[in-house]
């Protein structure tokens, strides 16, 4: 059973309880052991892409740091926690400059300088665990579901520091709906943004850009939408005009190894 | 004793300014074995050319020195002089004082030192000269054109209108390739069947003229002036020297839902096919993948209803082999798949099309009779969207970083041909620079603009979103503006960036000739030889060697022809004798030169050889074929043993120039 440093991150313990709950059910069916680090802190959430605020970065290299120390990959699950945390360690890695102040501020036992791997649990299933494994642990799968993958914004870019997948065209969520049974829908507006944070300033704004990206969905035909991020399932449930379920990845994953009833979406 | 002379040349002040060319002469007179040395003003010239030959003959020389400009210039000139005098050409050496002294230096003690030591390295290295006399080879008078489309059509009449046989072979069943789904041809707006098609018939009209339709190049051997070259005869299960195509077949053939290729899958064709009614040779051909008879063993119908019984089931792909003395490649372009370009809705949306989709939805012979219609609901499209450079112009890995230079035009063309016959119908196109140039071609786009009221908005598109009302949600930027733009279209027309045809790589290693990152075969000379590959004997005809329009490939497609006919009409070639040669008993067969030779000149032959016990033993060795060797040296470095040496560039004459220099 191979072993991984998990960082839930601050939502997953409140907003997002079901991401977070069948993210480890799934893993453990997978045989991936998810390893929680005792005093996680907050990832440090959007402030990091501040590039020269070096401040608000440090909690993210705690969190490195630890899987460091245990000598393990790092899985992050939130869109949001994985890209701060994802280019903060790119960051480090490739700029020195930053990486001396790092760790001038942390004085750690040993100084960190990007070490970590850091996955996001849908590469840990491409990459640790392989699709095509996945599919053969499916016992309910998804037949005749048309699913929409939302990638949003902050999953895949900027594509260069995160490197999991094309920003433009991805694929790694259409292969992991493949592989639990369903059928991929693609539609335009999958990795636009769904508004954000801007809902709590100007909802209009959240309200034009999350109803984009459903309708287009719907107009693809699709039944569903899945995300990774709690904030994009927030704006796509509550700030759109059109109406589609909205589900975690890790909810239908759950469904699909039999972890979970399986509901009527 | 060696006797030299060196001649030191002013080239005006291009030197001179530069260069103490009395100071080279004085200090290379007193190099070893050196009789004579002398500057003039213009060594080049009839005079100069006289003091060269004069020296040869008064002072007995062994060897020359010019130093002057590059020897692309000038090396010929002063081999010739040589000759005349009676030395041989061989014997004269240049050191390049201008090029790679005095026009890039501006200090001229430094300089002078610099033309000194230049001039020493070639002196010690003509020490080691030795006269070279270049051999001969036969001439096959038979030429190969690879690609029978416009390229490839017109280089073969050429070809043949000088009085040589010409094989064109043709991957597809028909000859015509792009430009016979064209509709209209810019900037004449001419019918592009209408100037093809007879072009066509002449090429299987005339007699010198073969065509291998539905074939493929399956290998070359040989060299210039004598390949040989299999060709591979795909079986169509028709036999061509019997079927009229009367196309009846065609028309009882009941598996009636294969995509149409010919129109770029917008409709059906049958199992048994003419891609289209002037198609050459007028042949049917099965496609094996639908046909129901070779794939079940059940139907039958084509064979009973063809009245001349040129059906054959059984028909087999079949190898013919054939001599040539030079090989034309036209193996022409595709545009690139849209896969990777989500953004602009290609495979989600069938009213996104790209410019050749767009062709055959407005030529009278295409699916829809040349009436303009979405391909989704048959309803006449009100709003169309052009997308410009879509995968040209790129710097990332997913499109290609070149201008695939078609696009401007027959976008403008499209936009124009939609305005004449649809005014009603808005069209917008987007580009990130209008690249026009060409005789009457900003003229045409200008004409798109002002006559016809195009919009054109600089600015790139960045989202194609199809919504449920059949509308298409096009987001874009105007950078002249500086706004957001979203646009409701009927119809989004993509200008996929081309590439070179996918046959181009695998035939490009058959050829042992060269290709760039992006495929496209590299000339010899980016200026001076366009139309040549570094290989001797093969030429480079249309789109395969970069972008080019029609009039451009035409052009090029005769300059091709001209050049192949150049060597054609010799009886024999004369070859470089500055090839390279593998001292026997040195080389141990490790096949390290084979491997690294670009022109399949190495191979191996296993020879007797006495050994020291007087027994005698085979051993594995390598020969060079002279008339194939290019003297490129490569397999010189690659020798471990040092068995391989270039005649004229031997690895002691560059170590020799080495040491000159470094004293």
């Amino acid at each position: 059973m191979e072993t991984f440093t998990y960082y839930p991150g601050c939502t997953l313990r409140t907003k997002a309880k079901d991401l977070d709950t069948y993210a480890r059910k799934s893993a453990e069916c997978l045989g991936i052991n998810l390893e929680e680090p005792a005093d996680w802190q907050c990832c440090g959430g959007a402030y990091t892409t501040a590039k020269d605020e070096i401040a608000t970065k440090l909690s993210a290299v705690r969190i490195l740091n630890s899987a460091k120390e245990n000598n393990r990959p790092l899985i992050t699950v939130c869109s949001a926690c994985h890209n701060v945390i994802k280019q903060t360690n790119y960051d480090i890695s490739n700029d020195e400059e930053m990486a001396a102040k790092v760790n001038n501020y942390l004085k750690l036992p040993e100084p960190y300088n990007g070490e970590t791997t850091v996955y996001h649990y849908l590469e840990m299933l491409r990459d640790v665990v392989g699709f095509d494994n996945l599919a053969q642990k499916v016992v309910n799968p998804l037949k005749g579901k048309k699913i929409a993958a939302y990638y949003g914004c902050l999953l895949l870019r900027p594509s260069k520091a995160l490197a999991m997948d094309d920003p433009e065209n991805p694929t790694i969520m259409e292969d992991f709906i493949k592989a639990i049974g369903g059928t991929p829908v693609i539609y335009a507006q999958r990795n636009e943004c769904c508004g954000g944070y801007i809902t709590l300033e100007d909802k209009a704004q959240a309200s034009k850009r999350s109803s984009a990206v459903v309708r287009s969905a719907k107009d693809q035909g699709a039944d569903m939408i899945i995300t990774a991020c709690p904030l994009c399932l927030y704006n796509l449930k509550k700030n759109s005009d059109a109406e589609l379920p909205v589900y975690y990845f890790t909810d239908l994953l759950a469904e699909a190894l039999g972890l979970k009833e399986v509901q009527n979406g | 004793m060696k006797r030299i002379g060196v001649f030191v040349c002013h080239c005006g002040t291009n030197i001179a300014a530069t260069v103490d060319v009395k100071a080279v002469a004085e200090a290379l007179g007193h190099e070893p074995g050196v009789v004579i040395s002398q500057d003039y003003q213009y060594m080049c010239s009839e005079s100069g050319q006289n003091l060269v030959k004069n020296a040869i003959k008064e002072h007995k020389l062994t060897g020359v020195v010019v130093c002057s400009c590059s020897p692309r210039m000038h090396e010929n000139t002063f081999r010739k002089a040589a000759a005349s005098a009676g030395l041989n050409p061989y014997l004269v050496e240049i050191a390049n004082i201008r090029e790679q002294c005095s026009w890039i230096h501006k200090d001229i003690a430094s300089a002078t030192e610099k033309a000194i030591i230049l001039g020493k390295a070639a002196v010690a290295k003509v020490h080691l000269n030795s006269p070279l006399t270049a051999g001969e080879s036969p001439v096959v008078k038979r030429a190969l054109v690879i690609g029978g489309g416009i390229a490839g059509i017109q280089t073969a009449l050429d070809i043949a209108e000088a009085g040589f046989d010409v094989d064109i072979v043709e991957k597809n069943p028909t000859i015509g390739g792009k430009m016979a789904q064209i509709d209209k041809t810019f900037p004449t707006l001419d019918c592009a069947a209408c100037i093809l098609t007879p072009k066509m018939v002449e090429a299987s009209q005339n007699e010198r003229i073969t065509i291998h339709s539905f074939s493929e190049v399956a290998d070359v051997k040989g060299f210039v002036g004598n390949f040989t070259v299999k060709i591979k005869k795909k079986a169509r299960f028709v036999d061509e020297t019997k079927c009229t195509g009367c196309g009846l077949c065609t028309e009882k053939c009941p598996m009636k839902k294969v995509p149409n290729e010919f129109n770029m899958g917008l409709d059906n064709r049958t199992a048994i096919y003419i891609p289209f009614a002037q198609a050459v040779p007028k042949v049917a051909t099965i496609d094996p993948n639908y046909c129901m008879m070779l794939q079940k063993g059940k139907c039958g119908i084509c064979s009973s209803v063809c009245s001349v019984g040129a059906i054959d089931y059984k028909q087999e792909d079949k190898i013919i082999e054939q001599q040539y003395g030079a090989i034309v490649v036209a193996t022409g372009f595709n545009p690139i798949n849209l896969d990777k370009y989500d953004e602009f809705a290609y495979n989600q949306c069938p009213d996104v099309v790209t410019s050749l989709e767009l062709e055959r939805l407005m030529n009278a012979a295409g699916p829809n009779g040349g009436t303009l219609l979405r391909p989704s609901d048959k309803t006449h499209p009100h709003k169309i969207v052009f997308v410009q450079c879509v995968g040209s112009r790129c710097d990332d890995s997913k499109g290609k970083p070149y201008c695939s230079k078609i696009c401007c035009m027959y976008t403008a063309k499209h936009a124009m041909l939609i305005r004449e016959k649809y005014p009603d119908t808005e069209v917008y196109v987007f580009y990130i620079d209008v690249r026009t140039p060409g005789k009457n071609f900003d003229e045409f786009y200008r004409r798109a603009v002002e006559q016809y009221n195009v919009h054109y908005i600089k600015g790139m598109v960045g989202k194609v979103t199809p919504r449920s009302d059949g509308k298409i949600d096009v987001q874009a930027s105007d950078l002249l503006a500086n706004e957001q733009l979203h646009i409701d279209a009927d119809m989004v027309v993509l200008a996929a960036a081309i590439e070179p045809d996918k046959t181009a790589r695998p035939l490009a290693t058959m050829l042992t000739t060269q290709m760039d990152t992006n495929d496209f075969f590299t000339e010899a000379h980016p200026k001076l030889r366009p139309v040549e590959s570094a290989t001797a004997g093969i030429f480079l005809s249309g789109a395969c060697q970069g972008p080019k329009d029609i009039p451009e490939t035409v052009a090029q497609a005769s300059a091709a022809a001209a050049k192949a006919i150049g060597l054609l009409v010799k009886n024999s070639i004369t070859c470089n004798p500055c090839v390279a040669h593998s001292d026997e008993l040195m080389c141990n067969g490790c096949s390290s030169c084979e491997k690294v030779c670009p022109y399949g000149a190495i191979t191996y032959v296993d020879k007797e050889f006495r050994m020291p016990d007087r027994t005698t033993a085979i051993r594995r060795v390598a020969s060079v074929n002279p008339a194939v060797c290019q003297g490129c040296g490569a397999c010189t470095v690659a020798c471990p043993s040092g068995a391989m040496d270039l005649n004229g560039f031997s690895n002691s004459q560059i170590m020799s120039e080495v040491d000159a220099i470094c004293k």
